[in-house]
């Protein structure tokens, strides 16, 4: 099931998130999280025990703290227990199941979150163990390095050029003035080659920070937001494990995935995009069949904040929080996992007419 | 406020990994300089090679051999190469597809620069002289001007076949507790066991974590707990620990949980001073300290009399 029954709508109704930095090691990782869940808290007026359906995304190998997950859960009132899973994924997947919970009707109201605290570890080594562990890991690709890979791939193609990208790495950071959460905002220098053809301007901040969503169903999504964001359709799809069996410059998974949210039916007016790196931008477009009328990440997207684990959740939260405040009436968001776009979700989110 | 601790810490797994057939005729290919790829149903042929197709699902076993040369499908100029990558001075990250495959592989190759490396390049593997059935096998790739090498046509069967590897990992951190666990540690260094209240619920948390668990607020409020607690439930361990931090305990001994005096919840710890099998809940214990420890060794009995179970029961 991929589209939502009609008898059965399901909105995001409030979204917070952390002010992204580099640092936070004044913190630990449920300090950090739980101002994020108290703001989604007071936005809806609903206290812990009014939730449902609690679920998380986040990985323990970013902090190097195995279980994180379960002690982040004293951030949302745990004890005495609730309903709560996890995904060691980022917190799009988390807002995936939630959503599925709360299609089958056995929830009205879903906390979702999830957080990523970079900084005491080094992301771009941290992630090369999600690689293949046969043919890939043992070579310790980080990921800045798989990414440039798919760079100069999509420039082979004709798709983009070194200047073109920097103008993609230009104008989101240029958006993110207007976002006084992002990490990097206004210009910033494109720099020297971290792995060419990617400069530093190219690549995401590396920081630390957590996002929260809560969704409701139907009637109890209207008296808990003036405008919800209805969830259209979600839907996620996966490409092969092995690199060099895709086709770098396309992303198949983004738009079957697109198909099945039904994000083709009728035009977009927003799409938050997850592309860490700005060779990813260019893919996406172009699966997304995203126009120049189509305002792409005006939060200034992962380029400009990147938290792992959370980037993806904050793309559905800055999407959902322009039809909050009337600045969008239809809008795409799009989550990304795995190297050079492995894997997908895209989700569409309407407000009612005005 | 002091300043929040910090320390090094250092994740290391060596995870030990079965092969399946495919897989395990790969790897042992490389060991003794032999590539092999694997033919799909539609006649494809995957190199490296996987054992389900990655359209189809459709199981896949047939092995056939391609050649040590192939081109360079992408790449990209590292020239900063970080711990564990295949070479230790600048090079390519490149896709290559190896002459006879249909898909590429990922490798390091051996270039003077970014201007000697281009999508299309000719390149053949450089062997490393010990080879143990590893995707290491292939040291990197270096370009190929000379004629193309031509597979020989093995047929995938070997002597002593690699059947799993050792993927080894380590992870470099800069671990900190964060402010509350930062306190309850400094603390402890002075011999005082701190604890935080809830501002909602007043439960007292040790070790705290900087949140309360039953309302889901920050707590803050510092409450020196202790040193005295009562034993609320125990259990007798008869397995010598293998743990060098333990070897020196001998068995049979009591772990226990400890509801030190003012807090809410119960810690764990070890009991001594007593024999086991007169180690009891509601038992009166206090910490026993040694020279230049960060935290108590055991608790021992302080004669007084047992706690009344009313007193304890809400946090077993
Ligand atoms: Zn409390």
């Amino acid at each position: 099931m991929t589209s939502a029954p009609r008898d059965r709508e399901i909105a995001v109704v409030a979204f917070a998130q952390t002010d992204h930095r580099r640092t936070s090691d004044e913190f630990s990782e449920v300090e950090m999280l739980m101002p994020v869940l108290h703001e989604v808290l007071h936005a809806t007026g609903l206290k812990t025990a009014d939730i449902d359906f609690t679920c998380s995304g986040s990985s323990d190998y970013l902090a190097g703290r195995a279980f994180s997950f379960t002690l982040a859960l004293d951030g949302v009132g745990a004890w005495p227990p609730i309903s709560e899973s996890h995904v060691e994924m980022d917190g799009a997947w988390a807002l995936y199941e939630a959503w599925t919970k709360l299609l089958t009707g056995d929830a009205d109201t879903a906390l979702v979150y999830a957080y990523g605290k970079s900084s005491p570890g080094s992301v771009r080594d941290v992630l090369t163990r999600q690689l293949d562990p046969y043919y890939v890991a043992p070579l310790w690709p980080d990921s800045v390095a798989l990414a440039a890979l798919q760079a100069q791939a999509l420039i082979d193609a004709g798709d983009t050029d070194e200047p073109a990208l920097a103008a993609i790495a230009s104008r989101n950071r240029a958006a993110a003035t207007g976002n006084p959460h992002a990490q990097l905002r206004g210009p910033v220098p494109q720099g020297d080659h971290l792995v060419q053809p990617l400069r530093t301007g190219d690549c995401p901040p590396i920081g630390d920070g957590a996002a929260a969503v809560i969704l409701a169903a139907g009637d109890r999504a209207r008296e808990l937001c003036a405008r919800p964001a209805w969830i259209r359709g979600i839907d996620h799809r996966i490409e092969a494990h092995g690199l060099g069996v895709r086709d770098l410059t396309d992303s198949p998974s983004t738009r079957l995935a697109a198909e099945r949210a039904g994000a083709f039916e009728r035009p977009v007016d927003t799409a938050e995009l997850h592309a860490p790196f700005t060779a990813q931008e260019v893919v996406l477009r172009k699966a997304l069949r995203l126009g120049e009328d189509v305002d792409v990440n005006p939060s200034g997207g992962a380029l400009a904040a990147n938290p792992v684990m959370a980037a993806g959740l904050i793309r559905i939260g800055e999407a959902a929080a322009r039809i909050h405040r009337g600045a969008s009436d239809r809008a795409l968001a799009h989550a990304t996992s795995g190297p050079c776009l492995q894997q997908n979700l895209v989700a569409v989110l309407e407000g009612e007419p005005r | 406020m002091s300043a929040v601790l910090k320390a090094p810490l250092v994740v290391e797994f060596p995870f030990t990994r079965s092969l399946g057939p495919v897989q395990s005729a790969f790897l042992t290919g490389l060991r003794e300089r032999v590539i092999l790829g694997v033919r799909t149903g539609d006649g494809r042929t995957l190199v490296p090679p996987v054992e389900y197709d990655p359209v189809t699902a459709e199981e896949l076993h047939d092995l056939v051999e391609v050649a040590p040369t192939g081109t360079v499908t992408t790449w990209a100029w590292n020239a900063a190469p970080r711990r564990g990558q295949p070479l230790t001075t600048p090079f390519a990250w490149v896709l290559v597809r190896l002459d006879g495959a249909d898909t590429a592989l990922l490798h390091a190759l051996d270039a003077p620069g970014p201007a000697a490396v281009h999508t299309g390049m000719p390149v053949r593997v450089r062997w490393a002289g010990e080879r143990t059935g590893a995707i290491t096998d292939i040291t990197c790739f270096e370009p190929c001007d000379g004629p193309r090498a031509e597979p020989a046509g093995h047929t995938g069967e070997f002597e002593n076949p690699v059947t799993g590897i050792v993927a080894a990992a380590r992870l470099d951190y800069t671990y900190s507790p964060g402010r509350a666990q930062t306190a309850y540690i400094n603390a402890l260094s002075g011999r005082r066991t701190v604890g935080e209240r809830c501002p909602s619920c007043h439960q007292v948390y040790v070790p705290p974590r900087g949140a309360c668990p039953t309302c889901g607020v920050a707590t803050s409020e510092q409450v020196e707990v202790g040193p005295r607690g009562t034993v609320t439930t125990f259990c007798i361990v008869n397995i010598k620990a293998a743990h060098t931090a333990n070897l020196g305990i001998e068995v049979p001994y009591v772990y226990a949980h400890i509801a030190l005096d003012g807090a809410g919840l119960a810690l764990h710890g070890r009991i001594g001073g007593i024999p086991y099998d007169e180690v009891r809940m509601g038992l009166r214990v206090e910490p026993v300290w040694t020279d230049g420890a960060r935290y108590p060794d055991h608790y021992r009995p302080t004669g007084e009399p047992d706690a009344d179970y009313d007193t304890y029961k809400e946090l077993l």
